[in-house]
């Protein structure tokens, strides 16, 4: 198909892939971008969440012309049970900002802005075009790909995986292993449009302001699970999410698991008489720190969430994923620059770079986490979050139990379900992979 | 239950877009007589109901509404069960939002 030859192949455009490509075609480099979709975004499915200081560090004047919904201004932690939740909200005016830190963004529109400040730096973008298999030579060195389009092999000194979370080529290929059962959730999401006053109503926003709900409880029925409400300008993206391992051990099936959320008496209200318009699934990389594979190899880097690089306790991806595509970027620039090969030695530069910014900083202060929450799964997202219930219906409902009685109640039936040392033993270990 | 399921997540797919490889079925189940735990799982596993059981007790998938997110990839191919690859370059959902 193309007979040049590339400084680097960037395959993919979500989010890394697009930060790589930018990066790289603004330093001047020849950058040849595929992406299987018909457009950068129509193959991409996030909550979604976008967050300003990484993007600033890309496009700085992003909020000018990128389709952005709502920037948030409340967060709401819910933990339910099936008829009740318990909340935490934290909603501050100091959101109101004139630079504001997170947006809510739709990514098949975002993703499509974005690609043409890549197309504009001066990369190619070629889209439906499927990457078959990484071409090595005789040493494993990468040295381009092979296309679906006719003729299509193209080659390049580098070749910057940003493929997405199953990781299909970089697997083939023996990069890396393709990633565990454990160590992915599976997110169904639904798209729900209501009259944006009618939206702004219901979630007590004014003008561009948004809330985000992220919710645990016994809407995963045992399994390592959230669930979350987004606020777009005109629709609400709502969906479920759990771990790959657990739906396949409990034979539950993710629609309806998302038909069960969208029932729950807490969320049937700020959804009803919604007109749905789309339904999509995706996996998210839940393994942390411990599940990152190698990075770099000779003629290759891997970035995003092909890289495995989310934040499981903070909900971030996006970021890191635009991080890590910009960091690769800078890295390869270095690289050129000193007219040195992009061999796994050089390409180490990469890693070491990313150790040093908050992307495996961050991974390594939770790198405990998923061990935790995906083994006591149970504990976590079903028995708490159903004492956690009794024991507030049991503290506002005023039916003349004397409340030094209503207190006894509560402990013991925290202590029937967990036992002391059970107790004990939790927050501990939840303060330990905290830290 | 499965049934009830199916029949609305059929419902939910239809407002889905998609560009149908016809004939070039992205994903393929090997050839079994007992299907494995793995390739069962996938009956209620896969979120757009794509893999269903025949009369004869075996495992069929239909991939028309894929949306591609993986999951039977990382539970059946570590096992062999199936064959995965994505859609041709511009097949496959479309999305609209995402």
């Amino acid at each position: 198909m193309i007979e040049e030859r590339f400084d680097a192949i960037v395959v993919g455009a979500g989010m890394a892939g697009n930060a790589a490509a930018l990066t790289l075609a603004r330093k001047g480099l020849k950058v040849l971008q595929l992406e299987r979709g018909e457009y950068s975004g129509s193959k991409n499915v996030q909550g979604a969440i976008l967050y300003s200081d990484m993007l600033e560090k890309l496009v700085p004047d992003f909020r000018e012309d990128a389709p952005l919904e709502r920037h948030l201004v409340e967060q709401r932690f819910w933990m339910m049970d099936d008829n009740s939740h318990t909340g935490l909200h934290y909603r501050s005016d100091e959101f109101n900002e004139e630079r504001p830190n997170r947006y809510t963004i739709i990514r098949a529109q975002f993703d499509k802005w974005f690609s043409k400040k890549v197309q504009e730096a001066g990369a190619v973008v070629l889209c439906e075009t499927t990457v078959l298999e990484l071409l090595q030579d005789a040493y494993g060195k990468v040295i381009g790909v092979r296309t679906d389009r006719k003729n299509g092999q193209v080659g390049a000194d580098v070749v910057v995986l940003a493929e997405g979370v199953s990781g299909l080529l970089g697997t083939r290929a023996g990069l890396r292993k393709t990633p565990d059962k454990s160590n992915v959730a599976l997110a169904v999401k639904e798209m729900h449009f209501l009259p944006q006053e009618t939206l702004e109503a219901r979630f007590n926003l004014r003008g561009d302001e948004g809330a985000v709900i992220e919710a645990v409880g016994t809407i995963s029925q045992g399994m390592t699970g959230m669930g979350f409400i987004y606020t777009n300008k005109e629709s609400i993206s709502l969906g479920i999410g759990c771990l790959v391992a657990d739906f396949e051990k409990t034979g539950q099936t993710p629609y309806g698991l998302l038909e069960k959320f969208k029932q729950h008496p807490s969320v049937a209200a700020l959804i009803a008489g919604s007109e749905v318009k789309e339904y999509a699934a995706h996996l998210i990389p839940e393994g942390g720190f411990k599940a990152i594979p190698q990075l770099y190899g000779d003629g290759w880097v891997v970035v995003g969430d092909a890289a495995q690089l989310n934040n499981a306790v903070h909900r971030e991806g996006s970021n890191l994923a635009m991080t890590s595509g910009r960091i690769a970027a800078e890295a390869i620039f270095q690289i050129k620059s000193r007219r040195d090969p992009m061999t796994k030695e050089n390409l180490a530069l990469y890693k070491k770079m990313l150790d040093e910014s908050f992307v495996m900083k961050d991974l390594k202060k939770y790198r405990d986490m998923p061990d935790l929450l995906h083994i006591q799964a149970q504990n976590f997202f079903l028995t708490y979050p159903q004492l956690v219930s009794k024991a507030m219906t049991n503290f506002l409902r005023v039916d003349g139990t004397t409340k030094r009685e209503k207190e006894k109640t509560t402990f013991r039936s925290f202590l029937a379900a967990r036992s002391l040392t059970g107790l004990v033993g939790d927050a501990f270990r939840l303060a330990r992979a905290w830290r | 239950m499965s049934a009830e399921a199916a029949v609305r997540v059929e419902d939910k797919l239809y407002l889905n877009r998609y560009l149908v490889d016809a004939g070039r079925a992205h994903i393929k189940v090997r050839p079994h007589t007992t299907p494995s735990p793995q390739l069962l799982s996938l009956l209620n596993v896969c979120p757009a109901h794509c893999y269903e059981m025949n009369s004869t007790g075996q495992v069929e998938i239909t991939t028309d509404g894929c949306v591609e997110c993986g999951t039977c990839r990382i539970i059946a191919e570590p096992s062999g069960d199936i064959e995965w690859n994505y859609p041709r370059g511009g097949y496959g959902v479309l999305f609209k939002f995402g």
